[in-house]
C-alpha cells in the first residue's frame, strides 16, 4: 500500500515535471515585468505611478497572458539613486524572476542597472532616460532605449534655437549623468553650426534655489541659456531666470521639457519655449484614445515617456509570443527584427546598439489665448525624421556594432 | 576591574553551540536562495560588521563619532578604484581599501579627540563632510550616478568572484574574521583600557594610561573595520555610491547600534539585521518605512534603552540564582 501510494506520487510527479518540461518555452511560468521607476522624488511626475499603470495596460490589452502564461507587473522605488536601482534589479533578476525591466527614469540609474543587465543577460528597456551610454559603452542585446535620448533633444530643441541665431549658450545643468550628458550633445551641435559654448553652471538634482546659477548664466551674456535639467529643477529654473530679470536680454532654451512640466509652469510662463518629445497626447485619434483611457486611471495626460512604457512593453510581449519563449536572446532577436506601428510611433525598429528608432517632434508651447483646454499646450513645428533624430551607427561607440 | 552593567548568564558551551549552529546555518544559506536571497544576506553581514567596528568606539570607548559613513563609503571608493581602473586583484583591492580607512581614522581621531561629546560629534561630522564633498567631485567616483560597473574580480589572481556563492564564502570569512577582531580587542587588555577612559578618563590618565594614543588607536580600528564592511559591500553590489558616505549612512549605524544594544560586542550586529530586515521586507511601504523605523527607534529609546541583545542579556541575568554566577573574565567576555 505505503509502495504504491510512493510509486503514484512519484509517477505524477514524473509527469507533471514532464508536461511543464514538454511546455517550459516560459521562465518560472509567469512573463514578470518590473517597473523600476521614480515613484516619490523629483521625476515622480514623468514617470512615477503613471508609468506603472502604462505597463498594467499594456499587459491588460495584451490579454494578460503570452503563451498561455500569466503576464505579472511588479515595481518598486529606485528613489533617484543608482546603488538602489541596481540593487533592485539584480534582486528581480536573481530572485524576483522579473524577466523585463521597464522605463528607469533617471540616466544615473539607468546606468547602473544596464550594467547589471548586461551582467544577468536580461531585458531592460530606457523609456525615461537620456544617456547616450545605453546605446554606446554600455550597449548589449538585452538593452533597448525606446524614447528619446540625448541626441535627439540636441537636433531636436538644440539646434532649432541655433538656427533661429542664438550662437552663444550658458548652461544651467543638473550634475548628473542625465544632465552632463545632454550638455555634452547639445554643445556639439552648437559648435558644429558655428555657435560658441560660453560655460555651465552645474547644480546638484532636486535644487529649489537657483540664484547663484542664474547669476553665472547672466554674468556670461550667453544669448541662450540652456537648460540642462528637466522636471521641477526646469521649472524652478525657469522660474528663477524669469524672477532675476534674465530673460530680458537673454532667451530660454528647455532641452527636456515634459506636458507635466508646461502643466507646472503654467502657459503664461512657458509660451513660446520650444521642446524636443516623441509623442504628444494630442497628435491622432490614436494618441487621444490612448490619452483618454490613461487619463481615466491615472487623473492626467500621459507623457512620451509613459506612451512608450506601454507601446514598449507590447512590442516585448509581441516578441516573446512571436519566439514562442521568454528566452532573452531569442526574444532580442525578434525584437529587432519586428517593426513597431502602433499609437506611439509608426515603423519604428530597433537597430543593433538598441537604440529604438523613429520620428521625433519638435513642438512650442501655445500661448494663452491659443490652447482650448486644459492639456492642450503643444503645437508642432516640425517633424524631425527618423534618420536624422538619433545617432547614426557610424558613430556609435556600441561593440556590437560592426564597422 | 571595570565590569559592564550587563552579562550573560550562560554558560560558555551554550554560547559555543549558538555560534556554531549561527555557523552552520550562514554556511548552508547560499544553497537555499529560494529561501533567503545570498546577496541580501551578505549586505546584511557587511552591516552587521559596520555596526560591530563602529560600536568600538560608542559602546566601548564612549566616543560619539557621526562621521563612520566617511570610512564606510570611502573604503568601497578606494577598493572600487583600485578594481575597475587599477585592475587589482580583489584581495589587494580591499586590503588598500582598508589601509585608506585605517589611516583616514587615525586622522579624524587626532583632531576630533581635541573635544569631548557633541563637540567630538561635530568634528567627525565635519570631517566626514569634507570627505564626502571630495568624492563628490572627484572625476574617478562617477558622483552622483556611483561609480560602476565595478568589476568583483579574481581572489589572488585565481578565483572568479563573478560566482554569487563563492564571493559569499569571502564575505562570510571576512565578517567572522571582522567580527573576531572585533571580539578580540573588547577583551583584550586594550579593551579594558578603553573601558576604563568611557568611565573615568582623569583617573585613566592619572594610572598613567597614555589616553589620546588609545582613543586614536581605538579610532583606526573602527575606521579599518568600518572600510572593511563597506569594501566588502562594494565588491557584492559591483557599485560604489553616495550613499554610502552620506553622512545618513553615519546616521543609520548609530540607529543599529542602540537598537541592538551598545553594551555588548554582538548586539549592533544583531540592531543592523533588524534595520535591513525591516527596510527589505517594509520595501513596499516606500517613504513609510523611515516612519517605521522612526517609531521602532523611539520605542527602543524609551522601553529598552539597552538594545535587543542588552535586554535579553538582563533578562537572563535576572534569573534566579540557580545559574552559574559568572567568572570577572566571563563576564568581560561578553556575546
Amino acid at each position: 500500500m505505503k509502495n504504491s501510494l510512493r510509486l503514484a506520487v512519484t509517477a505524477a510527479s514524473i509527469l507533471a515535471f514532464g508536461a511543464t518540461g514538454a511546455t517550459a518555452q516560459v521562465s518560472d511560468d509567469v512573463v514578470r515585468i518590473g517597473v523600476l521607476a521614480d515613484m516619490s522624488g523629483i521625476y515622480s511626475d514623468l514617470s512615477g505611478k503613471g508609468a506603472v499603470e502604462a505597463v498594467k495596460m499594456a499587459a491588460e490589452d495584451f490579454g494578460g497572458t503570452v503563451l498561455g502564461k500569466k503576464i505579472d507587473v511588479v515595481f518598486a522605488d529606485h528613489l533617484n539613486k543608482p546603488d538602489v536601482g541596481a540593487a533592485k534589479a539584480r534582486e528581480w533578476f536573481d530572485t524576483g524572476s522579473v524577466d523585463m525591466i521597464n522605463d528607469l527614469a533617471n540616466s544615473g540609474v539607468a546606468r547602473a542597472v544596464a550594467a547589471v543587465a548586461k551582467e544577468k543577460k536580461r531585458h531592460i528597456i530606457v523609456n525615461g532616460a537620456s544617456n547616450m551610454g545605453i546605446t554606446n559603452e554600455l550597449c548589449s542585446p538585452y538593452a533597448i532605449h525606446y524614447a528619446y535620448d540625448a541626441y535627439s533633444l540636441a537636433h531636436g530643441t538644440g539646434k532649432a534655437v541655433v538656427e533661429q541665431g542664438g550662437k552663444t549658450w550658458f548652461f544651467l545643468t543638473v550634475d548628473f549623468a542625465f544632465g552632463i550628458g545632454l550638455e555634452e550633445q547639445v554643445s556639439k551641435v552648437v559648435r558644429a553650426n558655428g555657435g560658441r559654448v560660453a560655460g555651465a553652471a552645474r547644480h546638484p538634482l532636486a535644487t529649489t534655489d537657483f540664484s547663484s546659477y542664474v547669476l553665472q548664466a547672466q554674468a556670461s551674456k550667453a544669448e541662450i541659456i540652456g537648460v540642462a535639467s528637466t522636471g521641477a529643477d526646469a521649472v524652478n529654473a525657469i522660474r528663477a531666470a524669469a524672477e532675476f530679470g534674465a530673460t530680458k536680454n537673454q532667451k530660454l532654451a528647455a532641452l527636456l521639457l515634459w506636458i507635466e512640466d508646461v502643466h507646472a509652469l503654467g502657459l503664461p510662463a512657458a509660451q513660446g519655449l520650444l521642446l524636443t518629445n516623441a509623442w504628444y497626447w494630442d497628435m491622432n485619434d490614436d494618441t487621444r484614445a490612448f490619452a483618454k483611457r490613461f487619463n481615466e486611471r491615472v487623473g492626467k495626460m500621459p507623457n512620451m515617456a509613459q506612451a512608450a512604457d506601454y507601446s514598449s512593453t507590447m512590442m516585448y510581449l509581441n516578441a516573446v509570443k512571436a519566439a514562442g519563449t521568454d528566452e532573452p536572446d531569442a526574444v532580442s532577436k525578434k525584437m529587432r527584427e519586428m517593426k513597431v506601428s502602433d499609437m506611439f510611433t509608426k515603423n519604428g525598429t530597433v537597430r543593433v546598439d538598441g537604440r529604438f528608432v523613429h520620428d521625433m517632434y519638435l513642438w512650442q508651447v501655445k500661448t494663452p489665448a491659443e490652447s482650448k483646454g486644459p492639456w492642450d499646450y503643444l503645437k508642432q513645428v516640425s517633424t524631425i525624421p527618423a534618420e536624422q533624430a538619433f545617432q547614426p551607427l557610424s558613430d556609435s561607440k556600441c561593440d556590437l556594432v560592426k564597422k | 576591574m571595570l565590569s559592564f552593567p550587563v552579562s550573560l548568564r550562560v554558560s560558555p558551551a551554550m554560547k559555543r553551540g549558538f555560534f556554531l549552529v549561527l555557523l552552520a546555518l550562514l554556511l548552508a544559506a547560499p544553497f537555499f536562495p529560494q529561501i533567503i536571497y545570498p546577496i541580501f544576506l551578505m549586505k546584511m553581514m557587511c552591516f552587521a560588521l559596520f555596526a560591530c567596528a563602529f560600536n568600538l568606539l560608542l559602546g566601548h570607548a564612549g566616543i560619539v563619532s557621526f562621521g563612520h559613513a566617511a570610512f564606510f563609503g570611502g573604503s568601497a571608493y578606494i577598493t572600487g578604484y583600485a578594481l575597475r581602473d587599477l585592475g587589482w586583484s580583489t584581495e589587494l583591492a580591499i586590503l588598500a581599501g582598508v589601509l585608506f580607512t585605517t589611516i583616514l581614522g587615525a586622522a579624524f581621531g587626532v583632531l576630533a579627540i581635541r573635544r569631548q561629546g557633541i563637540y567630538l560629534a561635530m568634528i567627525t561630522l565635519a570631517l566626514a563632510q569634507m570627505v564626502y564633498f571630495t568624492f563628490l567631485q572627484s572625476s574617478f567616483t562617477g558622483a552622483e550616478d556611483g561609480m560602476q560597473p565595478i568589476p568583483r574580480g579574481h581572489l589572488f589572481g585565481l578565483v572568479d568572484l563573478s560566482d554569487d556563492s563563492r564571493l559569499y564564502f569571502l564575505v562570510l570569512a571576512c565578517v567572522i574574521g571582522g567580527l573576531w577582531l572585533v571580539n578580540r580587542i573588547v577583551n583584550s587588555p586594550f579593551g579594558e583600557v578603553l573601558r576604563a577612559i568611557r568611565e573615568h578618563e582623569p583617573r585613566a590618565r592619572s594610572m598613567g594610561y597614555a589616553v589620546d594614543r588609545y582613543k586614536i588607536i581605538a579610532f583606526a580600528l573602527s575606521a579599518g573595520l568600518s572600510g572593511l564592511a563597506g569594501s566588502l559591500k562594494c565588491v557584492v553590489f559591483r557599485l560604489a555610491a553616495l550613499t554610502d558616505v552620506h553622512w545618513h549612512m553615519s546616521g543609520d549605524v548609530i540607529l543599529m547600534t542602540l537598537l541592538g544594544g551598545m553594551n555588548s560586542v554582538f548586539g549592533p550586529a544583531i540592531g543592523a539585521v533588524l534595520i535591513s530586515l525591516l527596510r527589505h521586507y517594509f520595501d513596499a511601504l516606500g517613504a513609510w518605512v523611515t516612519v517605521v523605523i522612526g517609531i521602532i527607534f523611539i520605542l527602543c529609546v524609551l522601553v529598552f534603552r539597552r538594545g535587543v541583545l542588552g535586554e535579553i542579556n538582563h533578562l537572563l541575568s535576572r534569573r534566579p540564582a540557580t545559574a552559574v554566577r559568572p567568572s570577572k573574565e566571563e563576564q568581560n567576555a561578553q556575546i
